[in-house]
This record gives structure tokens, C-alpha cells and sequence, in this order.
């Protein structure tokens, strides 16, 4: 590859998903005029309440976190051929896994209490990826009906367990929220900057650099997205198809679960608590890591600043309601025009780059392309 | 259990597997024919959700719960057809496209119920209808035959599917064009044309099927659907891409939903455990996609977009 076409495919890369974002945003302008909202007083308060103070900037890196982990997961799975739609269960999962340690614990174990928390997520996420990436790999069935059908089961698994086992002893009522008590400040993410900043944020960035070094710089990585270009011929070259596909939906689980743990341990309640619904707990983070992917161009590094733009926007639709008074419900439907205006310019993605270089379809530049079955 | 065994247990039991099969057996119908075709469409439960807002919206403003219906059919066919631009003009990734139409309709439809309606007010549902004679065959009677109609609207569409899938020249079309694109091309059927009109019928039966929730409930909530368009993607690997696989399936998770509900209201299950057995139908659709894979093959042309020659 010359760096002339190596450039220009950076630059399509780049430009059609921010397209698909310019995009969303002018249907949901036009979605906001038909409300009979002022579109540019609207944006203009979303990008304050996203982007203009610090306490806006800290509240978008909490929020961008969970995205962050979910869109790097969902890379890996992707690069790999596979579509994890599952974030929300492994999110849920990584919860579960990392709550149910440090309930288990003595509050007294000291400085080990992070670190639990850390790994149980990971296993948490990795255990509820490992499942649909056997049941593809050793029984043919469609990880995209599987993750959906386990985010479904983790979210009444976690509804059994804040309303029976995990829920608070302090709470005198059945009906009261389900949720756990407060738990062990031991546990708590160490605080970065100010009273809200945790460390999160930094532990998805470097887990979103690993992800890079694996992607590129590992055996497992390389072999992960040689299955994701070409199953058959990998299989020829004595790669383990099937068990990297495993490896990959597992990988992508932890990384979500480890987003679930963050969810619970960095909160300002420090509980696991939800409304009895999957969103409740994870703010559609699992489904929402997918547009964050999608608008990384499917790369691990681009996805963190992807991440802070998307985090953004959820921060700012807080303001955007203050501002207007249109429902945030408006950022979700928006995030749906973003996937889908992303996917359906891959086509255009594709044509232009073999109108340009008929050597560009080879390589990386269309790994991230429709060839995707599940 | 012998309180689960009492004839108005089981009447109501019954009843309500009925009812809750019909949001099922719609929107897998409809998906049944856009696999069929070759295309996976993941955004039927987005398309529910807009359907069943427009349907309950229509219904209150108007009263009627018919042009209700009405409404939330015309709401899917313009998803479907939007559906088709992106699945087969811009040939865009199906596994992840419908995840867009999920999220625009699950925003879309929570935003405009939050700005138009605000409080949830109760529709008049579609009424009940008693089929003479047979309503009066002891229990089933009661329990099959006084339904709300699109219940059997529901079910006739069994029947209709199969006949126009193995019987007409239109189904042997989507046949083809799901096994064999190229081949079918070649012949001069329009694969295009043919996906369209599948993805068109699908969007109409998942608008319908969110309109006869709301429509047989009275209510609307956001996200009312709660994973239901999901489940009703699985039954079609779950009855092997067949009308009546489809439709077997639709009746099991009806009859799972209904039966957890009758044991909780007869407290036969303890509260504690109550969400626990929310999860059998996610559960069940598991295991049954292992052992369905197993078995039978989804159309070979399943989620590749087509173009000549490539």
C-alpha cells in the first residue's frame, strides 16, 4: 500500500461515521422543529451540559467509561466475525459476579477489595461471553439470538438476586427498590480528581490499549482477526477456528463485565440497583457500546474518543430537556439513526474506496465490512 | 397444584397463552418471510414499539380501537419499506442494522408518548368475540373462542402463510431467493423486488403485533414489548423457518407466559422466586436454538446481501 491510498482510507474511515452522526443529528433536528423545539437552542444546551464545565467534562468521562469497555468489547467480537449484541447481560453479569465477591468478603480485607472487584467483573462479563461463544463455535447457533436471549435471562437473574439474596437488610419493605446495601467503601473505585472522578475512566482507556496490543501485537490477536477475514483459510493455516471465536466473544464479555463492576463500585450510591429492568442498571450501555464501536471505525484506540463523544451526548441530553423540554428518550433514538446510517454506508464505504484503489479491499480497510455472518 | 387444575385455572390459563401467542405468532410470521427471503431484519422489536404507539395513540384521539390497528399496520409497512432501503439497497451489515431500528423505536416511541400523551390513559381494547356454537364446547370453548378478534386474525394468518409460501408463485420466489439469489436472478426474478415485498410484510405484521398488545391490553408503556420482538426472531429458527413451526413455537411461550402468571397469581410460586421464572422463555429459546441447529439449516442466502455478480 502506498501512503497515498493508506491516508485516504483513514480519511473514509473517519468521515462516514461522522456523516452518520451529522447525520442523526439533523434528523433529530428536524425531529425537535416538529416537537416544536429550537433545534440550535437545544444542541447548543446539550454541548454546554456535555462539554462546558469540568463538572460537564467529569460527569462525560463517568458516563463514556461503561460505552468505552462495551465498544472495545464489541470490536474484538467484531473483528473476529462475531456480533456481540450481549453487552447488557455481561454488563449485568460482570455486576453480579463483582457485587457478589465483596458481599461475600470481610469488609476488613483492605486494599485487596479493588482488585476483586476488577477481576470478578472481568470473569463476571467473560463467563456470560464464553456461553454464546460455545454454543457458536461447538453447536452452529447464532450468537446474535444467543446474547439476545441471555440479556434477558441476566436481567431477571439480577432482578432475583437485588429483590432476594443481595437485597439491602436495612430495607423493611418488599416493595421498597431493589438494591443492595451500601457497599464496603473498601470497594470503592479510588477517587482521581475532586469527590467524583474515580478511576474508572483511566481503567477503561487502559484496557481499551490492551485491547489494541492484543488486536495487533498478540499470536491470539492476530489469530482472532484472521478467523474474522477468512474463516477457511485460517482453518487451512491450522488456526483453532473454533477456539478462537470462543476466545473472542469471551474477551469481548470480560470487557463489558468489567464495565458492570465499574457501574456498581464507581456509583455515587455504591449500591447495585436497578428498576427491575436491564437499562435500569446498565443505561442501555450494552446496546449503546455498539454505536460507540461502530463510530470507532471498529479500532480500539479511535473507540475512546468515540466513547467521550457518545458519553457526551447522553450527559447533555440532561440539559437538553432542561433547555427545550424534550424527553431524553430523543438521544436513544438518535444513537438508533447513528447505527444504522454507519451500517449502510459501509456499502458506499466499499464502492468508494474500489472506485479509488482497487488495492484498498484488501487489508484491514474492509475487515470491518459486511462480510459478517452470523 | 390441584388449585392450577380447577376449570377456571385452566380456562384462564389457556385464554391467556392464546393471547399472549398472538403478538408472537404476528411478528414471527412476518419475519418468517424476510428470513425466508435472505434477510435477518433484528429491528422487529423496534418496529412493535412504533406500532403499538401509533395503534394506541390513533385509538385514544379517535376512539377506535380498529383504525388503531389500522394505524399501527400502515406505522410497520413504512419501517418495513425503510427496512428495505437499508437491508437491500444500501446491502448494510443485517446484524447490526436492526439494533439501529430497535433503539430508534424504542426512543422514538418513549419520546413521542412522553411529549404527546404524558400520563398513560386506558383505551377502549378491541372488543371480544364469541364464536357461536363452537364457545360452547365445555372449557376449550370458553378459553379459545371468546377472544379479542386479532387473536384469530392471528391465527388465520397460519394458514395463509403456508398456502402462499408453498402454493403460489410469489412464495416460490421468496424461496428461491433465500436459497439461491443468484440463481433465482438468472431466471429474472427481481431479488430486490422480492426482499421488499418480504421486509414489507414483515414490518406490517411486527406493527400489527405491537398494536394487538396495546390493543388487547388498553395500555402503553415504554418498552411495553420487553424483549417479545427478540423472541419472536428466535421462533423462526425455532419452527424451522415454517408457518407452523413458527406458530407451534409462538403457543409454547404463550402457554410459558401464561402459566407462570396463573402460578402467580395462585402464589403456587414464592415471590422470592417470581423473577426466576420470568427468564424460562429466554431460557427455553436457548436450548431450543441448540437443538434446532442441530437439525435444520436457516435459507443459505440468510443475511448476504445480494449483487450481481459478486
Amino acid at each position: 500500500m502506498t501512503s497515498r491510498t493508506l491516508s485516504s482510507s483513514r480519511l473514509q474511515r473517519l468521515l462516514i461515521p461522522v456523516t452518520a452522526v451529522v447525520g442523526a443529528l439533523a434528523v433529530g433536528a428536524i425531529m425537535l422543529l416538529a416537537l416544536g423545539a429550537n433545534p440550535i437552542e437545544g444542541y447548543w444546551a446539550m454541548l454546554e451540559g456535555a462539554f462546558g464545565s469540568t463538572n460537564a467534562l467529569i460527569e462525560t468521562a463517568l458516563k463514556a467509561t461503561p460505552l468505552l469497555l462495551v465498544g472495545v468489547g464489541i470490536t474484538i467480537a467484531f473483528r473476529a466475525n462475531v456480533i456481540n449484541i450481549g453487552g447488557e447481560g455481561q454488563i449485568i453479569s460482570g455486576a453480579i459476579f463483582s457485587t457478589g465477591a465483596i458481599l461475600l468478603l470481610p469488609d476488613t480485607s483492605g486494599f485487596i477489595l479493588v482488585p476483586v472487584v476488577i477481576l470478578a467483573g472481568l470473569l463476571g462479563g467473560a463467563v456470560w461471553g464464553a456461553i454464546p461463544g460455545a454454543l457458536k463455535a461447538y453447536f452452529g447457533v447464532s450468537e446474535i439470538l444467543s446474547t439476545i436471549m441471555l440479556n434477558l435471562v441476566a436481567a431477571q437473574v439480577m432482578n432475583f438476586l437485588l429483590r432476594g439474596p443481595f437485597r439491602d437488610p436495612n430495607a423493611n419493605e418488599l416493595g421498597a427498590i431493589p438494591q443492595t446495601e451500601r457497599l464496603s467503601e473498601g470497594a470503592d473505585l479510588p477517587i482521581l480528581v475532586g469527590s467524583r472522578l474515580h478511576s474508572g475512566p483511566l481503567i477503561a482507556v487502559v484496557m481499551a490499549v490492551l485491547a489494541y496490543i492484543l488486536l495487533w501485537r498478540t499470536t491470539a490477536g492476530y489469530r482472532l482477526r484472521a478467523v474474522g477475514l477468512n474463516p477457511d483459510a485460517s482453518r487451512y493455516g491450522g488456526i483453532p477456528v473454533k477456539r478462537s471465536i470462543v476466545l473472542a466473544l469471551t474477551f469481548s464479555g470480560a470487557l463489558a463485565g468489567l464495565a458492570g463492576a465499574l457501574l456498581v463500585f464507581g456509583s455515587e450510591s455504591h449500591r447495585f440497583v436497578t428498576d427491575g429492568s436491564a437499562g435500569g442498571f446498565t443505561g442501555s450501555a450494552g446496546f449503546n457500546g455498539i454505536v460507540t464501536a461502530l463510530f470507532g471505525a471498529l479500532h480500539p484506540l479511535w473507540t475512546i474518543p468515540s466513547s467521550f463523544l457518545f458519553g457526551g451526548l447522553l450527559v447533555g441530553a440532561n440539559s437538553l430537556q432542561r433547555a427545550v423540554q424534550v424527553p431524553q428518550a430523543l438521544i436513544v433514538a438518535l444513537n438508533g439513526l447513528v447505527v444504522i446510517f454507519v451500517v449502510s454506508s459501509d456499502w458506499l464505504r466499499q464502492r468508494l474506496g474500489l472506485a479509488e484503489d482497487a488495492h484498498q479491499a484488501e487489508g484491514d480497510s474492509n475487515s470491518d465490512g459486511d462480510e459478517t455472518q452470523p | 397444584m390441584s388449585e392450577l387444575l380447577t376449570q377456571t385455572a385452566i380456562v384462564a390459563t389457556v385464554a391467556a397463552a392464546l393471547r399472549l401467542a398472538m403478538p408472537l405468532l404476528l411478528a414471527g410470521l412476518g419475519e418468517m418471510y424476510g428470513q425466508r427471503s435472505g434477510v435477518l431484519n433484528l429491528g422487529v422489536e423496534g418496529v412493535m414499539l412504533l406500532g403499538g404507539f401509533f395503534a394506541y395513540w390513533t385509538a385514544l384521539e379517535l376512539e377506535n380501537a380498529w383504525l388503531g390497528l389500522l394505524v399501527g399496520l400502515i406505522v410497520g409497512l413504512i419501517m418495513g419499506f425503510l427496512n428495505g432501503v437499508i437491508s437491500v439497497t444500501l446491502k448494510a451489515n443485517q446484524g447490526i442494522s436492526g439494533i439501529g431500528v430497535f433503539l430508534f423505536g424504542l426512543g422514538l416511541s418513549d419520546l413521542l408518548f412522553q411529549k404527546i400523551v404524558g400520563t398513560p390513559r386506558l383505551i377502549d381494547p378491541l372488543a371480544k368475540v364469541e364464536i357461536p356454537l363452537l364457545k360452547s364446547i365445555p372449557v376449550i370453548g370458553e378459553a379459545v373462542f371468546t377472544q379479542r378478534s386479532i387473536v384469530y386474525l392471528a391465527f388465520l394468518l397460519v394458514p395463509l402463510s403456508m398456502w402462499i409460501l408453498n402454493k403460489t408463485t410469489f412464495g416460490l420466489n421468496i424461496r428461491a431467493v433465500g436459497e439461491n439469489p443468484a440463481a433465482a436472478d438468472s431466471l429474472g426474478v427481481s431479488v430486490a423486488r422480492t426482499r421488499y415485498m418480504t421486509l414489507m410484510i414483515g414490518g406490517l405484521l411486527a406493527g400489527g403485533a405491537g398494536a394487538g398488545i396495546v390493543l388487547t391490553t388498553g395500555t402503553f408503556q415504554q418498552n411495553f414489548t420487553a424483549g417479545r420482538g427478540f423472541i419472536a426472531i428466535a421462533l423462526v429458527y425455532f419452527g424451522a423457518w415454517r408457518p407452523i413451526g413458527v406458530m407451534l413455537g409462538a403457543l409454547l411461550f404463550g402457554f410459558v407466559e401464561a402459566l407462570v402468571t396463573q402460578l402467580k397469581t395462585l402464589e403456587l410460586i414464592p415471590v422470592s422466586s417470581q423473577d426466576l421464572a420470568n427468564m424460562a422463555p429466554a431460557l427455553i429459546t436457548v436450548l431450543a436454538l441448540v437443538v434446532v441447529s442441530q437439525r435444520f439449516k436457516p435459507p443459505a442466502a440468510l443475511t448476504r446481501p445480494f449483487s450481481r455478480g459478486g
